[in-house]
């Protein structure tokens, strides 16, 4: 719906009351999760409450509102019911007549779909311990918003930060208040933001750019695709309170392609603060003027980087540059130009709203507010996380994850992904803030949290980061491109049973070459995952290159298949998935595999239903 | 392989048109700057990057075809052959990897006999590795066109090929 130009702070007022006597005017709620959830069933789910509740003539009282990410994933779909607060989660569309009888009519959790703790039901969703060890701050309004509905951010206070900065505050004081806030930048290296804005502020020039980062390219990471797709008016907020700040005219928002709902919510949102007056010729009736526009990634890691993302938008190959000059100074078309992560824009319009004490008051001395991580691998709980900095390893991954599945035990954390480390067990008390963590050769990073378990081989992880690196390197500068290159060929050959005494030592001879030698951040952090697993988890580079031997069972050359005579039924499904013929055994008998003619694929362990295959 | 004479140049003329439409509404022309969002809509339109389409926007623009070939080369979501009807993306981010996520990758490309960034013969399957979806809740995860396919484990991909055309 668009609404008429807003030109004043008290258009903005009237236009909250109205948006809120429209939610008001539901007694009940329905919140399913759009976004994330989608990949499992999130539509016919909404589909089939509306016209459930339409059937029942429910329609008038319970809306149904489509939102972003809940959080807690690994139970998607998910859905939360207010007033109640009621979280469901794994709901199929068959589920939904027993929420419409018992819930929304009777007021009553339905137990089978919610979470249990130790055996007890807990239905409401702050009762979860997922939830009840997070402190929502950056994420408030995430998942009880409907994001491609700017009424709903109004209704909840949105847009009233740029209100009091454009029509209260001199871009000086904007900066000030950012700083002394403790502001410090989500993308990675921490560089307190408030400065890196009085940078840009000061630098001669009239034309000024801005540039929301969400480029999100460490693998395993999410909580800038959840932003832009949940609450993508409050980066647009924070983008709009920067640009006052520095005096920008023009900003661009440029994601990742991979993320097409992201893309499709802020470009509905930038669409809809346009018709409002919120981005355009003098917004709010103040005299100042911005306007933003999307811009997709084309798929090259590196671009995350500001100054080949810089590149990139002009429209050229990605490749960094040395800095400096720093983009502050020369940026966009040698303008100056800041560039900061969605994350950090995100947290802009808490800070403004409710003044800098308030905000300073979670985190830690060096770290002020909250961090948000996403949470993946070996855990019980998967999914998007908000804590106070300073949070420890083990909050976030035992009290807030439900620790590691299948009675297995943690090994590791990886954090920062390419760019970061693996955080062994003898760290799970370390509070994570972006000084501690490098403290123990890893970064905090943007976010990304993968856990780790006894199936994971360390060298293997190394192996997959370097690779990931070498191929993404842009190729300008040398100790980058070649030696990375030589990194993975080293690794590959550890991995494969070729290692060679000595190779562990000339591993990390050449990591400190590249770190040093490298033009920018990329090749500068590359060899953090091979030096971190080589100092935490050296004794497994020893077994790979002494023994030849892989102790977590994933290095294909140094691990055999083979059946367990007590278990097999011998149902001949590993039989028959063998491509290569390497299984025997009657119907009924024990299945024997042909270690010389297995390839070690794997299918045979996956088709199993005995957990019969094992690997040694 | 396919001459100028088959390709129906009035669609980048559609996507050329209406990029330059909303330059003139900054007050500014179609530059370099705009290259890569022209490539992305360009390839949008035909599936892929056609040479002699890429030819015809460099007389138009002025953009020399050099340096569009620089551009296409750096980034790996531009092609400059046709793709198949459905691509398949196999993510091999970290929390994929750490599930398991190889074993996928290879029953794809047993199943369907391809390599990585490969077309099937018959143009059904384009095959693609990507470092993270954003969905690592589901890990292992692969996306066919725009739907997720998440917890998977190497037995359920023959299924899922065969279930589109
Ligand atoms: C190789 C490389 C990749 C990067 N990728 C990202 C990214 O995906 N997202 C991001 O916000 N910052 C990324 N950065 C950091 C940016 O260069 C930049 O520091 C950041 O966007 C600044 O924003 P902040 O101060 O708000 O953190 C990357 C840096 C390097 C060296
Ligand atoms: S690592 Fe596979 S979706 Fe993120």
């Amino acid at each position: 719906m668009a609404h008429a130009k807003l030109t004043c702070p008290d258009d903005l007022a009237a236009f909250r009351g109205q948006a809120r006597e429209v939610l008001n005017a539901y007694r009940a709620r329905v919140l399913v999760c759009m976004t994330g959830c989608r990949a499992r069933g999130a539509v016919a789910l909404g589909q089939a409450f509306r016209a459930k509740l339409a059937g029942a003539g429910l329609d008038q009282e319970v809306a149904v509102v489509d939102v972003g990410c809940h959080g807690q994933c690994s139970r998607a779909p998910l859905v939360l019911i207010e007033p109640d607060e009621f979280l469901y989660g794994n709901v199929e569309p068959e589920d939904v007549d027993e929420i419409i009888e018992e819930t929304l009519r009777n007021g009553r959790p339905v137990e089978r779909l919610c979470a249990s703790e130790n055996g007890k039901v807990a239905a409401k969703r702050d009762d979860v311990a997922f939830y009840k060890h997070q402190s929502h701050q950056v994420l408030r309004h995430c998942g009880r918003i409907d994001p491609r509905r700017i009424e709903d951010t109004v209704a909840q206070g949105g847009y009233e930060a740029v209100a009091k900065a454009l029509c209260s505050m001199t871009p000086e004081e904007v900066i000030d208040e950012v700083r002394e806030a403790g502001l410090r930048g989500r993308g990675g290296a921490g560089f307190p933001t408030g400065i890196k804005w009085g940078f840009c502020r000061k630098a001669p020039g009239n034309e000024k750019y801005l540039i929301c980062n969400a480029d999100e390219g460490d693998p395993g990471a999410f909580m800038d695709r959840a932003l832009l797709e949940g609450t993508p008016h409050q980066v647009l907020e924070g983008m709009i309170i920067a640009a006052y700040a520095i005096g920008a005219g023009r900003g661009f928002i440029y994601v990742r392609a991979e993320y097409p709902i992201a893309v499709e919510h802020i470009g509905i949102a930038i669409e809809q603060a346009r018709a409002c007056g919120l981005l355009g010729e003098d917004i709010l009736g103040s005299d100042f003027c911005f306007d933003v526009e999307v811009r997709m990634g084309a798929g090259a890691f590196v671009c995350g980087e500001e100054t080949a993302l810089i590149a990139s938008l002009e429209g050229e190959r990605g490749m960094p540059r040395p800095r400096p000059p720093f983009p502050a100074n020369e940026g966009f078309l040698g303008k100056p130009t800041n560039i900061n992560n969605v994350e950090t824009f995100a947290n802009v319009p808490i800070i403004i709203a409710e003044g800098k004490e308030r905000y300073g008051a979670l985190g830690t001395e060096g770290s002020k507010g909250t961090k948000i991580f996403a949470l993946a691998g070996r855990v019980k709980d998967t999914g998007l996380v908000e804590v106070p900095m300073g949070a420890t390893f083990r909050e976030i991954v035992f009290d807030v994850g439900g620790g590691i599945p299948d009675g297995r035990e943690f090994k590791a954390a990886q954090t920062g992904g390419p760019s970061g480390g693996c955080v062994p067990a003898e760290f799970l008390d370390l509070p994570i803030d972006y000084d501690s963590v490098q403290k123990v050769g890893a970064i905090m990073g943007s976010g990304g949290l993968v856990v780790m378990d006894d199936r994971t081989c360390m060298v293997d992880m190394a192996r997959f980061f370097l690779e990931f690196t070498q191929d993404e390197s842009c190729g300008k500068c040398v100790p980058c491109r070649v030696g990375t290159r030589h990194m993975v060929d080293t690794l590959t050959r550890i991995c494969a049973g070729e290692g060679k005494p000595g190779d562990t030592d000339e591993l990390e001879r050449l990591a400190t070459v590249v770190k040093t030698g490298s033009l920018c951040g990329l090749g500068q952090t590359a060899p953090n995952p091979v030096l971190t697993t080589i100092r935490y988890f050296r004794d497994e580079y020893e077994a790979h290159v002494n023994e030849k031997r892989c102790p977590a069972g994933v290095c294909k050359n140094l691990i055999t298949y083979s059946i367990s005579e007590e278990t097999c039924k011998g149902c001949r499904l590993c039989k028959k998935a063998c491509k290569v013929d390497a299984i025997t055994g009657e119907k009924k008998q024990v299945h024997v595999i042909d270690t010389p003619k297995c390839i070690r694929c794997g299918l045979c362990m996956d088709v199993c239903p005995f957990k019969s295959v094992l690997v040694s | 392989m396919s001459c100028a004479c088959e390709i129906d140049m009035s669609l980048a003329g559609g996507v050329l048109d209406s990029m330059e439409e909303k330059r003139r509404g900054e007050g500014r022309s179609v530059t370099t700057q705009d290259l890569i969002p022209l490539l992305q809509e360009v390839q949008a339109a035909y599936g892929y990057l056609p040479p002699p389409v890429l030819v015809w926007i460099s007389e138009q623009t002025g953009i020399p075809t050099s340096r569009m070939y620089g551009v296409i080369t750096f980034y790996s979501q531009f092609y400059l052959e046709p793709h198949g009807r459905h691509t398949i993306r196999c993510c091999q981010g970290t929390a994929c990897h750490v599930k398991g996520s190889k074993r996928i990758g290879e029953a794809i490309k047993q199943e369907l006999d391809i390599e990585e960034g490969g077309t099937t013969d018959d143009m059904r399957y384009t095959f693609e590795a990507v470092a993270c979806l954003g969905t690592c809740f589901l890990a292992p995860v692969i996306m066919i066109d725009n739907d997720y396919y998440g917890q998977l484990t190497s037995n359920k991909i023959p299924a899922i090929l065969a279930s589109y055309d």
